[in-house]
């Protein structure tokens, strides 16, 4: 473990290094970050112009929802710099074979392949996250109480696991079809399901779809959980809640673990 | 690729005129690609449809807290038409890539060829954009004639055949417009390197100034500090919304009469005035441009 943690450190010291020599690339790299975020802000701004909440009763007015955006935007930024420059790069060495160099290296495959960049520069918008959940917290009708803070970041360690977990299935998906854009692109647009509250997924085709994406692709846990822990009264129906986010964070680290394993197995190089 | 979908282009093309000719291949060779990967692409499509679900969720979930029927000007269901609209729209005006290849062809020296030949660079690259579109419609009218029949309900009685034709105008003037505001900045390539952050900071001015994000029409009650004067005033004289908001507001009778007359004759502004920043930009730029080695 301690062999691996310190080839993570090198692998981005590195990646800092290169980030550090083109500043001026990462500083602009930071700021259309920033840009794409503030964009979604101002958008839930407009929103909250035309209503006191999103979803009748959902609890999630002003404060509470920016609560959530915040809670994502920690998580995804976390995912994007640890994870997303790697696993991006995977789809292009399976079809070119330079998958065969990582898999003769004396190290885990998995470890290297999603994890050997790191992008600094999305860190940009996690650091923006919490200071929003800073802004936001105090403004809450009802303060958290402590353990909805110890819970918090344990939560927000799930909802990693969780999208990390999906990052690897999707790259065995890869691996084992060769050539798989749009099952990649898959990614982008599920996530795109964790943006919102749970609440908004409601009615004869919602309800469906949002047991779907609790329970098959757990998906809406990954920020509605963490949020609502720490947005909202700590219910029994939201204790159950905490508990499915934990056995799902398991389950998707294990799952993803097992089906790349079974997707390297059956592997056989595009180069020569 | 042998055996492929298409039959043998030879005798078509040997029928055409010289100019039609070139244009001829360059469509078969564009067609012969995409097809390739024809389910790959056809999946990517469908679920190109996929945050409209979340949008139509998320408008249902606001206009039910607000207890509204009307938002800006629209109802529930004009919302989701909207969003499922201006997808037909981007599917006409997005230009993927083009900025970036032109960019790179610049970068990489590959961008000399056309210098020497007696080919034009931009018509090359609108000719093959042509060909791209064409394909790209006939492997995509089976998903968006699924999502479009599944949310048929949403969408008002369809508009009279003035306002079609008006539409399908909007629709090919986006098409053009789309593609010389994106040739334009890929030739800021000659004069900076690297210029992906540009494109990509366009990309979110487009996403958010084009309609693409949400109505136009929402940004009624936003000052602009001059009196009288709304942030949706500013934007609908700007080009961008011709690339999302302004075909879908046509087809929703959102824009009618004069200001339709006068939304057509604004876009052909727009677009004269980008064909001419375009053809001024590869002028300027090929100008300053050194290439060295073969």
């Amino acid at each position: 473990m301690l062999r691996y943690l310190t080839i993570f450190a090198t692998f981005a010291r590195a990646c800092l290094v290169r980030d550090m020599t083109f500043r001026a690339n990462f500083l602009l790299e930071c700021l259309t970050s920033l840009g794409w975020m503030s964009m979604n802000l101002a958008f839930y701004l407009l929103i909250f112009s035309f209503t006191p909440e999103i979803g009748r009763d959902s609890g999630w007015s002003r404060e509470p929802f920016f609560a959530f955006v915040a809670t994502g935007l920690i998580i995804n930024a976390v995912v994007q710099a640890l994870f997303m420059p790697s696993a991006s790069e995977l789809a292009e060495m399976v079809r070119t074979g330079g998958l065969d160099a990582i898999l003769v290296k004396p190290l885990d495959a998995q470890f290297l392949l999603s994890m050997h960049r790191f992008d600094f520069s999305s860190l940009a918008n996690g650091i923006v996250g919490v200071v929003l959940l800073a802004w936001a917290v105090p403004r809450f009708p009802v303060p958290p109480p402590l353990v909805a803070w110890l819970l918090y970041p344990l939560l927000i360690v799930c909802g990693v696991a969780i999208l990390y977990g999906l990052i690897i299935t999707l790259a065995a998906a890869t691996i084992m079809m060769g050539r798989n854009q749009s099952l990649y692109d898959f990614w982008f647009y599920i996530t795109n399901f964790s943006r919102y509250p749970a609440e908004i997924y409601a009615g004869p085709w919602g309800g469906p779809l949002r047991m779907l994406c609790t329970f098959v692709i757990p998906i809406l846990l990954v920020v509605n959980v963490p949020a609502g822990t720490i947005a909202k009264p700590l219910s029994g129906e939201a204790w159950g809640m905490v508990l499915v986010t934990v056995v799902a964070a398991v389950a998707a680290i294990s799952f993803s673990r097992l089906f790349f394993q079974t997707a390297l197995a059956r592997y056989r190089s595009a180069s020569s | 690729m042998s055996g492929g979908v298409l039959t043998d282009p030879e005798p078509v093309a040997r029928s055409l005129p010289a100019g039609l000719h070139t244009w001829w291949r360059m469509l078969v060779i564009c067609l012969e690609e995409r097809l390739a990967y024809r389910s790959d692409f056809a999946i990517g499509t469908l679920m190109r449809f996929l945050p409209i679900v979340t949008q139509v969720f998320l408008w249902t979930a606001v206009f039910a807290a607000s207890n509204r029927s009307d938002i800006a000007g629209y109802s529930r269901d004009n919302i989701v038409a909207y969003y499922l609209l201006t997808m037909i729209t981007r599917a006409f005006s997005s230009m993927p890539g083009l900025a970036g290849g032109i960019a790179r062809s610049i970068r990489d020296g590959s961008v000399k060829k056309y210098l020497i030949q007696p080919v034009d660079y931009v018509s090359f690259l609108l000719a093959s954009r042509v060909a791209h579109k064409v394909v790209y419609y006939i492997v995509a009218i089976v998903p968006f004639a699924i999502v479009f029949f599944v949310c048929r309900g949403y969408f008002p009685a369809p508009p009279d055949g003035l306002t079609v034709l008006a539409y399908l105008l909007s629709l090919v003037l986006s098409f053009l417009l789309g593609f010389f505001l994106e040739a334009t900045l890929g030739m800021i390539g000659f004069w900076f390197l690297e210029v992906s952050s540009i494109i990509f900071a366009y990309m979110l001015l487009q996403y958010l100034l084009s309609g693409h994000m949400f109505p136009i029409d929402m940004l009624e009650g936003i000052p602009t500090g001059l009196s009288g004067v709304s942030l949706a005033d500013v934007v609908h004289w700007l080009p961008f919304q011709y690339t999302a908001y302004f075909p879908a507001s046509v087809w929703l009778g959102k824009i009618q009469g004069w200001d339709l007359v006068l939304g057509l004759a604004v876009e052909v502004v727009w677009l004269v005035v980008m064909v001419l920043v375009c053809r001024l930009a590869w002028w300027r730029g090929t100008c300053r441009y050194s290439g060295f080695g073969g």
